[in-house]
């Protein structure tokens, strides 16, 4: 149906491109002089008439099933949504919307079978409508393309006024995605607001997320203060730092300074081979490997160590940040202007002096940066921590013991649940919008120290 | 002639400096060895992580099957309607036909266990495609259930004690009479590409995930290369210079690294919530990827614009060109293979992306390969991080080798991008 659609304002695109490709040649062979070329006013004919069906189309399609619902939704009577809150509501709704499609379940009732009928109509109806709606678009925009022709006519710029339009627009989308993201986190969060107070969720030290969704159910009674998550990221996040850094420092410098060229050339596409591991595979490795290494080595040394402690998951999670701290110290290190280096050379220091007295005291900066940047990766790393982190908050600094994060209770207090109408769900949103601020604040500071820094030798 | 400074006088002789010198070289070995150990930490975990994969992904690869003697009798099968056959039956008796002995119903109900749930349906596809065999005897290799096929690649240890087996004796010693009979073989796991998700890990497949993520991708495509491609050539030829401009710039940076899961609560309020989009859907995760793949291009595409010598520029417009026309004549082309590598890696690693994904239930149970991207399906990285979740212990394999697969195709990816830029790049 949307194929036919699509290939009808496909088709006449084409038409109205040849039809006022051909009438501007003919007005060049009768001798006239055009302004714009023949296949300008080709485009231009594109622009009316194919460009805006498409977009009606677009703008119809988002918005069909909505309208649609809304409809059947309001044609229920009073009596039929007695006594159902939100929740019963939607499902009715789902149910009718699978029942429309013809998969009907047991006995359902026949102001149901009416409305899942309505709905169907309604569809029918609205593709009519649309396909009358683009063809009649089609036909007036391939009528006044035409009208258009004469040599004086001014296509270039007509369509390079839509081609500029199209790419202010589509410039537009990286601020309108902000945007949305800041919207739809704020929206859900002061709906949770309502329900939790700020403060609570801002300086309690109690997460039981699971409270009861259906009133027969045996759940904690609900408890939304984030700083017991928060401290567990933390933990999470250092583990990772103290893994990644010395590492990553020190093969940074040493390929920097030390190594071959083979050895560089080898060395350094092995890193980067580390930072395009998919997280997910990571997050594998860390529980089939990591964490049951880490505990029989506990064992062994009469320690014990929770399955899902925090160092395996903070462990792998620095190994995959390597790469990252190991890239920026070799770009800050890279930097630091020749003649510093010379310099402490001529006077006689050896390359480790030069390196440890003159070249990374210069280098601190951009490091420090590409630092505060892997933090922002580790708290807002999911995939590790959801596979191999716990899910039960405890205020620890504990790194052998279980910890939850952020990111892990928003995936897990979201997945398979679709409605946004018990703190449970809303709470994920709260933790995003911290995460989002927390993250875009350590962001904009590492961009920050890594600009100025870099313009004091330039 | 110039004056000679005074230089401390420095006996070269002294012990005491020849000990300072030895001191600060070892320093210098100190610091080396350190880095050298680093680099090699790094290196050793990446070879661990890879051979652990590959080492216990490598079981995945073959299915332990079962080749036996099927009696497709006409009362059992009506020829008419082949697909109403009793198959279930046919397969137990094919079973029970190599162990004549065995009438208990208990240890019947075992045998029966040795095969997959899914050899009736293999058999019931077989008939059906040739329903002249009806009445006579077939011979078909039917793929053999998880357990079994632990114990045949050797998972299972016959030593330990029999209470912590999943198979006890007298199950391993009808396995084992089947194989001294020649019957059991282990041939290649066509099941793993060419079938869809199932619970029972010896019919699970990534056909579903594969699916998924090709439609998710090419949505993903869709939208991200021209509006990427649009973005940055007009951030970088055409916007004035100015604090709009600047903000956009900002945010392309930001929005560049903001966690993957926040994207995923964006679709999940916007994309389903306002829009009404299904879940699960291949349109939906395409979507969500481009938002987060679209930076990636911009920023490639800047990269390789500016890359492209004013002079050529200056050329067309002094030959008459319009600005437009020197972007769409010259700069484009001649930046398209860079904005194209950039484009192949930001594909890759959205390819990898899994949170966002989870968010917007991709990660549901779907033994069905999707037909369009309006179909509910599971991309590659979801349906591991589905298989890694699973208790079943042939899964732990079959996650393993699912990763196998989408690393091949990361590496091809990525091996395409060097190439293209290899092949393409160009000094002026």
């Amino acid at each position: 149906m949307l194929g036919y659609l699509l290939l009808v304002i496909l088709i006449a695109s084409a038409l109205g491109y040849l039809f006022n490709y051909y009438s501007a040649r003919r007005l060049t062979a009768s001798g006239e002089k055009l302004h714009s070329l023949a296949g300008f006013h080709g485009v231009y004919a594109i622009c009316l008439t194919g460009l805006p069906a498409f977009i009606f189309v677009l703008l119809w399609l988002l918005f069909q099933e909505s309208v649609i619902e809304a409809i059947v939704a309001g044609g229920l009577s009073e009596a039929e949504l007695a006594g159902m809150d939100e929740g019963q509501k939607s499902l009715l709704m789902a149910e009718i919307r699978s029942a429309a499609q013809g998969n009907v379940f047991g006995e359902p009732k026949p102001f149901m079978m009416a409305a899942a009928e309505s709905l169907n109509n309604l569809r029918t109806t609205a593709w009519m409508a649309l396909s009358v709606c683009v063809v009649a678009i089609l036909g007036l925009g391939m009528f006044l393309a035409r009208r258009k022709i004469s040599a004086a006519f001014r296509a270039r710029q007509a369509v390079e006024k839509v081609v500029s339009g199209f790419m202010i627009f589509c410039a537009l989308v990286a601020i309108v995605t902000t945007l949305g993201i800041i919207l739809s986190l704020v929206y859900e969060s002061l709906r949770f607001f309502d329900r939790v107070p700020i403060s609570e969720f801002l300086f309690g030290l109690n997460w039981e997320p699971q409270i009861p969704i259906r009133e027969d159910q045996v759940a904690a009674s609900g408890a939304f203060g984030w700083l017991p998550v928060l401290l567990g990221t933390l933990v999470i996040t250092v583990v990772a730092l103290v893994v990644a850094v010395p590492i990553g420092i020190f093969s940074a410098i040493y390929l920097n300074e030390f190594a071959s060229p083979t050895l560089r050339a080898v060395a350094k596409p092995l890193l980067e081979l580390l930072a395009g591991v998919p997280t997910v595979v990571y997050g594998f490795f860390a529980i089939l490997v990591v964490a049951p290494a880490l505990r029989s080595a506990g064992a062994s040394l009469g320690i014990d160590i929770a399955p899902n402690t925090a160092l395996a998951a903070g462990g792998v999670m620095g190994i995959m940040l390597i790469p990252f701290i190991s890239s920026f110290t070799d770009d800050a290190l890279n930097a630091v202007p020749r003649s510093l280096r010379d310099g402490s050379l001529a006077l006689g220091a050896t390359r480790g002096e030069t390196v440890m007295k003159v070249m990374f005291p210069a280098a601190i900066p951009g490091i420090s940066g590409g630092i505060l940047l892997a933090v922002s990766r580790a708290i807002g790393e999911t995939m590790i921590v959801v596979m191999a982190a716990g899910l039960i908050a405890k205020m620890t600094v504990n790194p052998l013991d279980s910890v939850t994060t952020v990111t892990v209770q928003i995936v897990t207090l979201l997945i398979g649940d679709t409605e946004f109408d018990n703190p449970k769900t809303l709470a994920a949103f709260a933790l995003g919008l911290m995460l989002f601020i927390v993250t875009l604040m350590l962001n904009v500071l590492a961009l920050t120290i890594v600009r100025k820094y870099r313009e004091a030798y330039d | 002639m110039t004056d000679i400074p005074n230089l401390p006088n420095i006996d070269w002789k002294d012990p005491a400096l020849a000990v300072r010198l030895k001191r600060r070289n070892g320093k210098d070995n100190w610091l080396c060895w350190a880095g050298l150990g680093a680099l090699g930490a790094a290196c050793l975990t990446l070879v661990i992580l890879l051979a652990s994969l590959l080492v216990s992904g490598l079981p995945a690869f073959t299915q332990t099957h079962v080749t036996l003697d099927f009696e497709i009798l006409a009362e059992k099968v009506p020829a008419d309607d082949p697909g109403k056959g009793k198959f279930r039956t046919i397969v137990r008796d094919a079973i029970y036909a190599h162990f004549p002995d065995i009438t208990n119903r208990r240890e019947k109900r075992a045998l029966a266990g040795m095969i997959s749930n899914g050899a009736q349906y293999e058999l019931r596809d077989y008939v059906i495609d040739n329903p002249d065999l009806i009445g006579s005897t077939v011979s078909l290799r039917v793929p053999v259930s998880d357990p079994y096929d632990q114990l045949a690649k050797g998972l299972i240890d016959p030593q330990t004690p029999e209470e912590n087996r999943r198979l006890k004796d007298a199950e391993i010693a009808n396995f084992d009479a089947l194989a001294d009979k020649g019957l059991i073989s282990k041939p290649l796991n066509l099941a793993l590409i060419a079938n869809a998700d199932s619970r029972f890990p010896e019919l699970a497949g990534l056909s579903g995930a594969l699916w998924g993520s090709f439609y998710a991708l090419l949505v993903c495509f869709l939208i991200s290369f021209p509006v990427g491609i649009a973005a940055g050539i007009y951030l970088e030829e055409f916007a004035p210079k100015n604090r709009f401009t600047d903000l956009i710039e900002v945010n392309i940076n930001n929005l560049a690294a903001v966690p993957s899961v926040v994207f995923g609560l964006l679709a999940l309020v916007a994309f389903i919530g306002w829009f009404g989009l299904p879940r699960s859907a291949p349109l939906l995760g395409g979507m969500t990827l481009s938002l987060m793949t679209l930076p990636t291009i911009i920023i490639a595409t800047r990269i390789a614009v500016q890359a492209v010598p004013p002079s050529i520029r200056d050329a067309a417009l002094g030959l008459g060109a319009s600005r437009h026309q020197v972007v769409t004549g010259h700069v484009l082309p001649l930046a398209i293979p860079g904005i194209l590598t950039g484009t192949i890696i930001g594909l890759a690693r959205a390819l990898g992306e899994t949170a966002p994904l989870l968010l917007i239930g991709m990660n549901a149970f779907i033994t069905q390969a999707p037909d369009s991207v309006m179909d509910p399906a599971t991309a590659l990285p979801t349906q591991i991080f589905i298989w890694a979740d699973s208790p079943e212990r042939g899964f732990v394999s079959r996650t393993s080798a699912a990763i196998c697969v989408l690393l091949a195709f990361l590496i091809v990816m990525n091996g395409l991008a060097i190439y293209l830029r290899k092949r393409f790049e160009r000094h002026w």
